[in-house]
């Protein structure tokens, strides 16, 4: 059992929760994830990291409730206890193991959208101690649904938002703000991270694609165990079959059929009106990574 | 009473139990078992014996049976293995054990497996103590993964006095017992829950949600842990697919998700959160106890089902008996026909599985015929679900993250013949060692470790 210590309301329907979990703490590198079951008729849900205190022995989880077992999630308060909570899982991103000062000479930009946010900013963190600022950009639909602006501000060089009715920050996609950074403003990526809705880094890739800026993003597929027994997970990077699991979840973006990913995430949505009796809800909703 | 004739055991009907998760074979009743038990000759030389991977004294426990002395039959079984209402259910008795019984030459071999199964399950709904564990001497074993390897080998060491800790990556221990081999095969509830409540009555303390390679490493264990020695029985998790177009169409499971969705977690139970995709017409890629497993839940969920495999039926893996159940609940069998392709419809959902008949050939390096395409035999048949249980392969998790540990080319974990790996103090076996086996090799192996792991820690305390 693992005992969530703190909680938060980052936005309407999106939570974030501390739980107590030191060995997970003690590993996570960022780039990883975890997998939480809320009790013991639970769905193993994948979720990102956000942020983790080794000291408190905290792993920060992101809670968007919008599937059956994101919902029951939410529901749980300071002092409870969730069934299950393993990791960290997955690869750790692929600047952790560069010579940082080659990575010092390097400018990183973040673009993340909706929750994608939470798990960027243990990125972005992470090259902040490490005396590198990275831009980021936050992307939401609209201004209440904007998180943990604060918290990156204090590690980001340039932070910029932008909300697609324009009712914060930048009106638009992130797509526009990252032609108007590169095209108008003389910015020069080596690289971007990108994370959020996978619809989302399709645009983004096809985009930094032609811009020729090299790019990495975080899948979120379906997954059941999270430890490259199940398969679920598989997407095609540069026509390789990959597990998310325990190949990424980060990839290079230019590589992946997002197309595939896209109809993949799918495969269980029809399911939730199939249930019949007093449980419906058996929808996967692949949490809020 | 006929001498070579086995004594029939019950079993729920085909057509009740293809509509439910419920156990197929009822076990023996007290007076059948002293009946099958009395067939027994207690030969002087048991050839039975020589064919158990942990040596079972098996005329000794069946001689109690047919005394009518029940616990102590499952006393005799504990002496030799940690699992017996597992084994009993799913060893290959007929390839083992059984397959030297004498009066198999001229009739029905004893039915050596269902009187272990009736001993155990006697034991287990009588409360019988069975296995007890010497005082604790102080030295501190660590026992990645708790499927039957690992099971074994804790339970073992565990007897003999040491303080095992059994690390598990699931949420739930048994390894493959839980999420692989279903309900209408093993109960979990009953069975399973029941050997791994008699490992913590030995002792054996159990942290699941522990990745090792991961959360912790193996390093960890020796360092922070003060562990003595490791044992990794990890297992063959890595589920393989036939890299064939079409491959990932939604709709196209390995056997491990569709398993794993059904037996770890539950999908088949309305109260369960899991959701689990079955379709209508259903084709599993395989022939092993995987593949039938597959089939038979597919078909508990409601779909009609199709086993497509490229042999022939003689060369079937499954056991018998697994192939027998499936055919009586009306799975289907294309055999000698080998899948080329995935055909999906334009919203990228598995629509049918292209084919092609195969013939035998000569003999492959496995002593089985190859089977060759018949040209121009390629055909095509309308599914909506694909499950592939082609077979799986270890993780390579923890040999790329622990230093020293050499594995060989198909990624199996090097051990010699008592589980020793490369790396000092750390032993390993079951399928992260020989990849893909069966539940009593697994358990055969971990015993093995046990033994040297004893031996290494007293050696090195005593010099």
């Amino acid at each position: 059992m693992y005992k969530i210590v703190d909680k938060k309301n980052l936005a309407p329907n999106i939570f974030s929760m501390d739980i107590l979990a030191p060995r997970v703490a003690q590993s996570a590198q960022p780039g990883q994830f975890v997998i939480v079951i809320a009790d013991e008729k639970g769905e193993r849900v994948p979720l990102t990291i956000c942020d983790y205190d080794t000291e408190k022995g905290t792993v920060t989880i992101v809670v968007q409730s919008t599937g059956c077992s994101t919902k029951k999630m939410a529901q749980y308060n300071v002092g409870d206890y969730f069934e299950d909570f393993v990791g960290p899982l997955g690869q750790p991103s692929e600047y952790v193991n560069e010579d940082i000062n080659e990575l010092k000479k390097k400018k990183v930009l973040f673009v993340a959208g909706g929750v994608g946010t939470a798990p960027v900013y243990p990125q972005a963190r992470w090259f902040h101690e490490r005396g590198i600022d990275v831009d980021v950009i936050i992307g939401a639909k609209t201004k209440e649904l904007v998180i943990l602006e604060e918290k990156m501000r204090e590690v980001a060089g340039n932070l910029y938002v932008a909300t697609d009715d324009g009712s914060y920050g930048f009106k638009g996609m992130v797509t526009n703000l990252i032609e108007d950074l590169v095209k108008n403003q003389g910015k020069k990526y080596d690289f971007i991270v990108c994370i959020g809705p996978m619809i989302m880094m399709k645009f983004v890739c096809k985009l930094t694609k032609e811009l020729g800026i090299k790019t990495i993003v975080s899948l979120n597929p379906i997954m059941v165990d999270g430890t490259g027994m199940c398969g679920a997970c598989r997407v095609s990077v540069g026509n390789e079959t990959k597990f998310a699991c325990v190949d990424g979840p980060e990839f290079d973006g230019h590589l992946v059929n997002f197309d595939e990913a896209l109809r993949r995430q799918t495969q269980y949505k029809s399911e939730e009106s199939e249930k019949g009796g007093q449980h419906v809800c058996k929808c996967q909703q692949g949490g809020a990574k | 009473m006929d001498r070579f004739k086995r004594t029939p055991i019950a079993e729920q009907p085909p057509k009740v139990r293809s509509h439910n998760f419920k156990e197929v074979c009822l076990g023996y009743t007290e007076e059948e078992a002293v009946a099958e038990a009395k067939r027994c000759l207690n030969c002087k030389n048991p050839q039975c014996m020589t064919k158990c991977p942990v040596s079972v004294n098996i005329p000794e426990f069946i001689h109690e049976i047919a005394e009518g002395n029940f616990a102590e039959a499952a006393k005799v079984l504990a002496k030799y293995t940690a699992l017996p209402a597992v084994c009993g259910r799913v060893c290959p008795q007929e390839s083992q054990c059984e397959s030297k019984c004498v009066l198999g030459n001229k009739g029905d071999a004893v039915a050596i497996g269902k009187l272990e199964r009736f001993a155990a399950d006697w034991a287990r709904e009588h409360n019988i103590e069975v296995a007890t564990a010497k005082e604790k001497n102080g030295h501190k074993v660590a026992v990645i993964g708790s499927g039957p390897a690992g099971i074994t080998c804790a339970g073992d060491l565990a007897k003999e006095g040491y303080d095992v800790t059994i690390y598990e990556a699931l949420h739930k221990p048994g390894g493959v017992l839980v999420y692989g081999i279903p309900e209408f095969r093993l109960p979990k509830d009953t069975v399973v829950k029941h050997e791994i409540e008699n490992l913590k009555k030995l002792g054996v303390k159990i942290e699941t949600n522990v990745i090792v390679g991961r959360t912790i490493t193996i390093d960890d264990l020796f360092e922070k842990g003060n562990y003595d020695a490791v044992f990794i029985g990890s297992g063959a998790g890595l589920p393989k697919f036939m890299g064939i177009p079409g491959e990932n169409y939604n709709g196209v499971f390995s056997a491990n998700e569709f398993l794993t969705r059904n037996n770890l977690m539950k999908a088949f139970k309305d109260e369960y959160d899991t959701p689990i995709k079955v379709g209508k017409k259903v084709a599993v890629v395989g022939g092993g106890n995987v593949a039938m497993d597959a089939a038979r839940t597919a078909k508990r969920l409601g779909a009609e089902v199709w086993i497509v495999y490229r042999r022939s039926e003689e060369e079937l893996p499954a056991r018998v008996e697994e192939v027998h159940h499936a055919k009586e609940e009306g799975i289907n069998f294309e055999l000698l026909t080998n899948p080329i392709e995935i055909v999906g419809d334009e919203k990228g959902w598995v629509k049918g599985i292209k084919c092609v008949r195969m013939k035998l050939g000569e003999p492959d390096k496995s002593g089985r015929r190859r089977p060759e395409p018949i040209e121009g035999s390629e055909f095509e048949f309308e599914v909506d679900t694909v499950i592939m249980a082609l077979g799986t392969s270890p993780n390579p998790l923890i040999p790329s993250t622990t230093k020293g540990l050499e594995v060989d080319k198909r990624k199996c974990i090097v051990a010699d013949e008592s589980g020793k790996t490369s790396r000092e103090g750390v032993f390993a076996g079951g399928d992260a060692v020989t990849g893909a086996a069966t539940v009593i090799l697994a358990m055969g192996a971990g015993k093995e470790a046990a033994a040297a792991i004893d031996k290494y820690i007293k050696s090195k305390y005593t010099n």
